[in-house]
């Protein structure tokens, strides 16, 4: 029982992950219809921007400056929002009435491009975040195990961050007016309300999302060009199972599918890294919109 | 004819107007005074929904004039029109939006200037609506959808108000209703452009009628003159 509570927890802990960069993915898809293949990209920009502003500014740019783990989490989101609001002005506006093929093989290029500027500077098996603050260092001891305090930490951060976005998007005036603007942008615009800069804002907030998951996830994995790229595809995954779009339907799938994960670890470890692929191909077959999504 | 020493408005010079290749609205001339209600009569096709999404800046491509209180909209993107020009638009299909209840539909529209009715004064004018605040805007009737269509415009302090074919689809015991919202809304000093299919409503709740073919206007008719040029009327109007 001892080991299936620990895997619970840690499979948890995963789970969170899923659930912030799918929450991210379903902002940008359920309220701008683009399908962000550059999320992975973003969540390790988010993971790069930690770990250059706790050990890279001095030795790069010259300057005595180090930002610790609380300062990226609030830099890194900043920075990586930004990139995001560039890259739908720039590049993702111009493609809105087109298939979303287009948008998906774009991001998809600005992965490739984000991946292969991080590859040339850093070692592409990873490096470790030093900056894990001393006041999360330790363990906890919850009974039937003992657990890291920095996890339990990017547990509960995450799942506060989940459902703050839940709540702004389901029952703020805020997004009532987000979720206007996708349901009907024209009339939207012709209430007065500059729908435009929602959708680039939107996208900003998305990304930023990715990047404090990025963030988040330093002092746990090694921080390296290709960690986006080893769970975008997963990710994706949890995002159709919950339903494209819904963002309480991507938190939840996301967290128990990080259950389910961790579960598997324990029954059937062959099976815990297609396990949730497995789910998705049930979903699909006997619930296309997925478990949350509406048919349109 | 328009009230004494009312004000213009709403001037439209020489307005063109293109869905894509399909050149709709063909130089359109037409002016509102302060206070009026006016009609946009016409046979389907004609340009009348045009001509209020051509004054919103909902159609692919506009050229001409329009002004608001002499102030040039034609350039303005959509979002800027409703603030400057504090105009109030209520869509021929209701555009309620489905995902939103009846307390988010009203307070969707931002206000844009002072003056508006407040929620209570909303739901006083409204009182089916207050019943269903907590509905959402797709288990409407049709009835209540258009009620709550144009309950959301007034509390945005629009005082001109483009309402596009609300008498469609529905009940007479609806458009009862419809003609004391309507009548209410001119006592406040509403100006009011509708767009009618209906001419039996509309006729007795308007100051004027512009008669709109192939997107221009080809006769303006007053109140007083409707018996006069009934069978001039007609004719516009019969397929």
């Amino acid at each position: 029982m001892q080991v299936i509570l620990a895997q619970a927890l840690l499979g948890l802990n995963v789970g969170v992950f899923y659930a912030m960069l799918s929450l991210g993915l379903a902002v940008i898809f359920g309220l701008l219809n683009i399908i962000n293949f550059a999320h992975g990209a973003m969540y390790m920009l988010g993971a790069f921007i930690a770990l250059i502003g706790y050990s890279y500014l001095e030795q790069w740019f010259g300057i005595s400056l180090q930002i610790g783990f609380w300062g990226s989490l609030i830099v890194a989101p900043l920075v990586v929002g930004l990139l995001g609001i560039v890259i739908e002005r720039t590049m993702l506006k111009r493609l809105a009435d087109l298939d979303h093929i287009y948008g998906l093989l774009l991001t998809f290029g600005i992965t490739l491009i984000l991946q292969g500027l991080f590859a040339n500077y850093f070692n592409v098996s990873g490096t470790p975040y030093p900056g894990q603050p001393e006041v999360l260092g330790g363990v906890l001891n919850l009974g039937f195990m003992f657990f890291p305090t920095y996890r339990m930490f990017a547990i509960v951060f995450s799942l506060v961050v989940c459902f703050a976005t839940w709540y702004v998007i389901e029952h703020t005036r805020l997004g009532s007016r987000l979720r206007a603007g996708v349901e009907n942008p024209q009339l939207t615009q012709a209430f007065g309300l500059n729908v435009p800069l929602m959708v680039t804002l939107t996208f900003g907030f998305g990304a930023a999302l990715a990047g404090l998951a990025g963030v988040l996830a330093a002092p746990i994995y090694s921080v390296s060009p290709l960690m986006g790229a080893d769970l975008i595809i997963v990710v994706f995954a949890v995002v159709v199972i919950g339903g494209m779009g819904s963002i309480m339907g991507a938190i939840l799938s996301g967290l128990a599918l990080g259950l389910v994960e961790g579960l598997t670890k324990v029954f059937y470890p062959p099976a815990a890294n297609t396990v949730i692929f497995f789910l998705m191909v049930l979903v699909l077959l006997f619930r296309p919109a997925g478990l949350f999504g509406k048919e349109k | 004819m328009p009230p004494e020493n009312a004000r213009e408005l709403l001037k439209i010079e020489n307005l063109h107007a293109w869905y894509g290749e399909s050149h709709i609205l063909h130089g359109l001339d037409l002016t509102v005074h302060e206070g009026e209600v006016i009609t946009l009569l016409g046979r389907n096709g004609s340009g009348r929904s045009t001509t209020l999404k051509a004054i919103l800046g909902l159609v692919g491509k506009r050229t001409g004039s329009i002004r608001v209180n002499g102030t040039e909209l034609i350039n303005l993107p959509t979002h800027q029109i409703a603030r400057v020009g504090k105009l109030g638009y209520c869509p021929e299909e209701r555009g309620i939006y489905a995902s939103l209840n009846v307390d988010e539909n009203l307070v969707l529209p931002p206000v844009i200037a002072e003056g508006g009715l407040s929620v209570d004064e909303i739901y006083q004018m409204f009182p089916n609506l207050e019943e269903r605040r907590k509905s959402q805007g797709s288990k409407l009737s049709g009835g209540e959808q258009q009620m709550l269509a144009i309950a959301r415009i007034l509390r945005t302090g629009a005082t001109l108000l483009l309402l596009d074919e609300i008498t469609e689809g529905l009940a007479p015991v609806i458009l009862k209703a419809l003609d004391d919202v309507i009548r209410k809304l001119r006592a406040k000093g509403f100006t009011i452009i509708l767009v009618e299919q209906n001419f039996r409503f509309a006729a007795p709740l308007a100051d004027r009628h512009y008669v709109i073919e192939h997107g221009q206007v080809v006769e303006q008719i007053a109140a007083e003159e409707l018996e006069a040029k009934q069978d001039q009327l007609n004719r516009h109007l019969s397929v």
